[in-house]
């Protein structure tokens, strides 16, 4: 009897598939069920951002800095605005600065909130995506609170920031669908300020981390599904150019938010989470750490910003633009707004490279001036294209069920991948 | 962070028969090097003891055709009326640059906490440069990056494909001379039940002139 021929398969995972985490499509070679090869193939979301902002002042690109990586929005934006405020030479105010932080860490608890739940929805685990879209949705109040905008905040300005935190925090009104007495229980905690609203939050949050871990933690099936799973080691982790999570999984503890602190973030206290094993498992696990302690962050940020009131925005206008009130009264004031809103400021000539602690790895933007009210190149550095580069390595060997696995354990979002 | 300027000695001591020019500008330090001795360069930089580079961060094509050329004169325009309507005829008529290209490495070191940048200027008639993915693995999409882009040839890469372009693509979108709404757009077109390329309709037009400022206004602590 002679065997029959069996050769390698080769089909396409995505890019229409809810595991593929938006629009990746990776052609996978398998034997049997055993992944021989993946191709990811990438670009499907690419909408040359870097190319857009050449043509554009400097200002305008914030709000394309929000739509990179669409689940961590204010993060982008800092690593962008850290960068001309590099080549401008100019500091925020501290004000300005812990607001970055405390929002920068809120940024961080959406993704790892939303990467949770989608991680746990590729496992299985369904109700995870229920419960961290309930935390996701007072955390995006918070966004809408202090920038009118639910996710494509463009808050952070060279400079500081838009506007100071609000006094009040918005509340729902009755409608047809909901009466008088579910309004008024729905804005039980939303009487006082915005960062009355956010203490509430952080109150409440380390409660829902805990139950989140007892539901997934010590579960059998989780565990099954995530341990020994893309294991990575230390060595290849950096050789590979991984950052943030995705490396602190595999053991190495390096955080830029310790090793290289912008803003205020070496005057707080953290802690930086690592694994051991630098598998799926050891990844979950440090992110889960890491809510913990953007928590404990924004308590700190909280607590100052309620004892230091200040400007949220430097006083230069050439950069600033004046306040509507100095605009109708000054005329030097008005002549600034006027050149700031049609032409921008210019950089001067040189080249910076930014880097900060994303919530998905090292977000970079290097920037090169040519003296010019735009910029000459802007080069985004998005941590997830190296995360993605790896896959074929990580997923060589294991099943395709592991795949899915493997790849919502990177983290990645192709908006940032593709820019 | 360990000190800028220091392993910009460092850098100057040991690798000075290597490289062209080293400079530091806030707090970050660019090095030039030439494509004949990147390899070499990276090499020293990931092995040496003082400098230990194991991670590459970035690979970053750079098109200077345009540097420093502005849409709109601001010394003379002024004087001779207000007119925003301005043309890219500047832009077109760019003179040939030596040094078109360029390949920006950004390299960073874990156990020295320490950065630095390296340039390989390249010209148009050659756009060649080693690949460095046997020294640093993450360089592949990178290069690839670099490659679709600008149309950079990284040499020994393994796997030189367009990454972020359709399949299909012409030209390399990144360069400055390269329309920002691209030569062909897509249609589905019913009759012939595919997708059909035609010639872009969208007619390039400036909304902000570019506008180079060297009189010195943003200089801080200046009203």
């Amino acid at each position: 009897m002679t065997l029959p021929d069996i050769r390698h398969y080769t089909f396409n995972f995505g890019p229409q598939h809810p595991a593929a985490h938006g629009v990746l499509r990776l052609i996978l070679e398998v034997d049997g069920e055993t992944i021989i090869h993946a191709d990811p193939h990438v670009g499907l979301l690419h909408r040359a951002t870097e190319k857009l902002a050449e043509s554009k002042p400097y200002n305008h690109t914030i709000g394309y800095m929000d739509r990179l990586d669409y689940v961590s929005m204010m993060c982008n934006e800092h690593g962008y605005v850290l960068a001309i405020e590099k080549l401008l030479g100019i500091t925020p105010p501290l004000r300005a600065q812990y607001i970055r932080v405390m929002f920068d860490e809120m940024t961080r608890l959406l993704n790892h909130l939303l990467w949770l739940g989608a991680h746990g929805l590729d496992i299985g685990a369904m109700s995870m995506f229920l419960y961290c879209f309930r935390e996701r949705e007072d955390l995006l109040d918070c966004y809408e609170a202090v920038s009118g905008s639910r996710m494509h905040a463009t808050y952070y300005r060279p400079g500081g920031v838009y506007r100071d935190l609000p006094v009040n925090m918005p509340q729902y009104k009755p409608s047809l669908w909901h009466s008088k007495k579910e309004v008024a229980a729905l804005n039980e905690n939303r009487q006082g300020s915005l960062l009355d609203f956010i203490w509430d939050f952080t109150e409440r949050f380390p409660e829902r981390v805990a139950s989140y871990e007892t539901l997934l933690t010590h579960n059998r099936i989780w565990k099954q599904r995530t341990v020994n799973i893309g294991v990575i080691s230390p060595e290849r982790a950096i050789a590979m150019g991984f950052s943030g999570p995705m490396l602190r999984g595999s053991g190495v503890a390096w955080d830029l938010r310790k090793k290289q602190p912008y803003e205020v973030y070496d005057q707080l206290d953290f802690a930086i989470p690592v694994g051991v094993n630098g598998d799926c498992y050891d990844r979950y696990l440090v992110r889960v750490e890491e809510m913990k302690q953007s928590n404990h962050i924004i308590r700190q940020c909280v607590n100052w910003l309620r004892q230091n009131p200040g400007p949220v925005m430097i006083e230069n206008h050439k950069v600033a633009p004046p306040t509507r009130v100095d605009m109708k009264k000054k005329m030097e004031s008005l002549i600034h707004h006027f050149k700031l809103m049609t032409e921008g400021y210019a950089l001067p000539v040189g080249e910076a490279y930014a880097a900060i602690e994303h919530p998905k790895g090292e977000f970079g933007v290097y920037l090169i001036s040519d003296g010019a009210n735009k910029p000459y190149r802007l080069k985004i550095r998005a941590a997830g294209f190296a995360h993605l580069a790896a896959l074929n390595e990580m997923v060589k060997g294991h099943m395709i069920a592991d795949v899915v696995a493997i790849l919502s354990s990177l983290d990645i979002v192709f908006g940032e991948i593709d820019r | 962070m360990t000190d800028v300027n220091a392993l910009s000695l460092n850098v100057n001591e040991r690798l000075a028969d290597r490289i062209r020019s080293s400079s530091v500008a806030i707090a970050e330090l660019t090095v030039d090097v030439a494509r004949d001795h990147l390899l070499d360069v990276c090499l020293a930089l990931r092995d040496d003891a003082l400098f230990q580079f194991d991670q590459l961060i970035d690979v970053c094509g750079v098109d200077y055709l345009h540097y420093g050329i502005s849409e709109w004169e601001t010394q003379s325009a002024t004087a001779s009326g207000f007119e925003r309507g301005v043309d890219q005829s500047a832009m077109l008529q760019a003179p040939h640059k030596v040094n078109r290209f360029a390949a920006v490495y950004h390299l960073l070191s874990l156990s020295h906490n320490h950065r630095i940048r390296l340039r390989v200027f390249l010209d148009e008639t050659s756009l060649e440069v080693p690949s460095v993915v046997s020294i640093w693995p993450s360089a592949n999409w990178f290069e690839r990056e670099a490659f679709d882009l600008f149309g950079i040839l990284f040499l020994g890469h393994p796997d030189l494909r367009r990454i972020l372009t359709d399949y299909g693509f012409v030209g390399h979108p990144f360069r400055k001379d390269f329309p920002l709404s691209g030569h062909v757009e897509a249609r589905y077109d019913a009759a012939q039940q595919c997708v059909l390329y035609e010639p872009v309709t969208v007619v390039p037009r400036i909304l902000e002139p570019k506008v180079i400022r060297d009189d010195n206004r943003y200089r801080m602590g200046e009203p």
